[in-house]
């Protein structure tokens, strides 16, 4: 019988959340490496119980973990990352050359069909690669290097490459995104990189055809369709239609476009997931009420889904990695909240429970469906 | 034996308790004392010290016999009551600080 796994990083530590394809009864367990920052936590596509987490702290650096057991149990694996040669210099916040500096991972993505292979997006922003389950890691340095890199300014968060997506169907095909810098995609297997920002408008950016310099939250795709991408910028939703060369806004009627999270439910490729927050000095949903915008027409055209979520009070925020979509029938989606609510809704969105509530502020979530 | 008493977070990764004891042979250095400890504790590898300059992260500090001794070099001798075993030397995660530059949050 089918069954959910769902992995929550959190500001003190993981959790791994359990439950049958009901999705109505859950078991929790954590918290793993209670006290460290969790941002990601996933599996591997090629052998769900092989598990990546990555622990950082501005303490002790960044520490990369690996389970062989769902996360059960986990050990230290390697967390020595290195840039390739002289790293040279990006653009500070106040504009001046600043060192490249590596800090944390945000982003692991598993290879999908070797389950030693992962790849990280690290802040400063680069791209590495581990092909032995995590002892060793590797860049990928076409990235760091694209010609417009030392113009790249961080943004809030820091100079962080936090999507990675692996194409399905076209194993050279590497889609990555950097803020504040924008997309970019390998057609080479990560030698080398091009930016895809064309058709992004961004108001601090006084070219209104900057192949660089937008802030980029997120995006997502579904593997059955990988030439659609679906993007949360800081301010617009966007679309794609051809694998990011150009892009095109599909805010419609949302009651705002300022964003994080943006995913696509398994089964259907045109419903797609967005989670308003009011700006990007209040990063907390608009009038109290939290709402997950679902559009059943790949954009344009917006419903709130309220249903079993609280629609007064309420003012927390939604991360760039804290939802996910299951590939079961009908596909569930699960959020995790500043606040620490883990939210889920197996029928698509229609309906929505807390799973927990008072977890640590949520940095990420990932489900793995297991049958 | 050479006592190491490490932060909570140290403790919970490598799967310890508070004090470690580590056995040096030859001089007994910041520099020897963390290369035992990192040899009997590989998860501990490069959250205390840069894994190729040796260099202490910034919020990690090193105390011994009631004296900071974080900037002393790293192939100084450290106090006869530590290479005797009788006083630890303790591994400190900085009380202030942690938090990265003042324009970031993180996740942000």
């Amino acid at each position: 019988m089918s069954r959910v796994r769902v992995l929550v990083g959190t500001r003190k530590g993981a959790f791994v959340l359990t439950s049958d394809a009901a999705r109505k009864s859950w078991k929790v367990d954590g918290p793993h490496f209670a006290g460290w920052e969790i941002y990601h936590v996933k599996g591997s596509p090629a052998d769900p119980e092989r598990l990546y987490a990555s622990q950082t702290s501005g303490w002790f650096g960044q520490v990369m973990q690996r389970s062989n057991d769902g996360g059960k149990t986990w050990e230290a694996v390697g967390n020595q990352f290195e840039y390739d040669g002289t790293p040279g210099t990006h653009r500070w916040y106040d504009n001046s050359p600043h060192p490249w500096e590596f800090k944390r991972v945000w982003h692991l993505e598993p290879s999908r069909t070797d389950p030693d292979t992962v790849y990280a997006g690290a802040e400063d922003a680069a791209l590495f690669v581990s092909r032995d389950g995590g002892q060793s890691w590797g860049e990928l340095p076409g990235l760091r290097t694209h010609h417009t890199a030392s113009e790249w300014n961080p943004g809030a968060g820091g100079l962080c490459l936090h999507t990675i997506i692996l194409d399905p169907k076209d194993a050279d095909r590497i889609t990555v995104a950097v803020s504040s810098s924008g997309t970019f995609r390998s057609d080479d297997g990560g030698k080398t990189f091009k930016a895809i920002n064309r058709g992004l408008r961004s108001n601090h950016i006084p070219d209104p055809d900057a192949e660089i310099g937008h802030c980029v939250h997120h995006v997502a795709m579904n593997p059955e369709r990988p030439n659609v991408l679906f993007m949360q910028k800081h301010w617009d939703v966007m679309r794609s239609d051809d694998s990011g060369d150009t892009w095109r806004e599909i805010s419609g009627n949302l009651p705002t476009d300022f964003g994080f999270v943006v995913d696509v439910n398994a089964n259907e490729p045109d419903t797609v997931y967005v989670l308003p927050i009011t700006s990007d000095s209040h990063h907390f949903v608009p009038d109290g009420k939290l709402r997950v915008y679902r559009s059943r027409t790949g954009g344009d055209d917006w419903e709130a889904l309220t249903k079993g979520l609280p629609q007064k009070d309420c003012y927390v925020n939604v991360l760039r990695d804290a939802m996910a979509v299951d590939t079961l029938d009908p596909s569930g989606v699960y959020f995790g909240t500043s606040g620490g609510q883990v939210y889920v809704s197996p029928d698509g969105g229609d309906t929505w429970s807390s799973v927990v509530r008072d977890l640590p502020g949520v940095l990420s979530v990932e489900v793995q469906t297991l049958t | 034996m050479i006592q190491v008493v490490l932060p909570k977070n140290l403790q919970i990764l490598a799967g310890v308790g508070r004090t470690v004891e580590v056995d040096v042979s030859g001089p007994v250095t910041q520099r020897t004392v963390l290369d035992a400890l990192e040899a009997r504790h590989p998860a501990l590898l490069g959250t205390m010290r840069d894994h190729v300059s040796k260099k202490r992260r910034p919020m990690i500090r090193f105390f011994a016999c009631e004296e900071d001794l974080s900037d002393e070099s790293l192939d100084a001798p450290l106090p006869e009551e530590v290479a005797a075993g009788k006083e630890p030397l303790l591994i400190i995660g900085a009380i202030a600080g942690g938090r990265r530059e003042p324009a970031a949050t993180s996740r942000a």
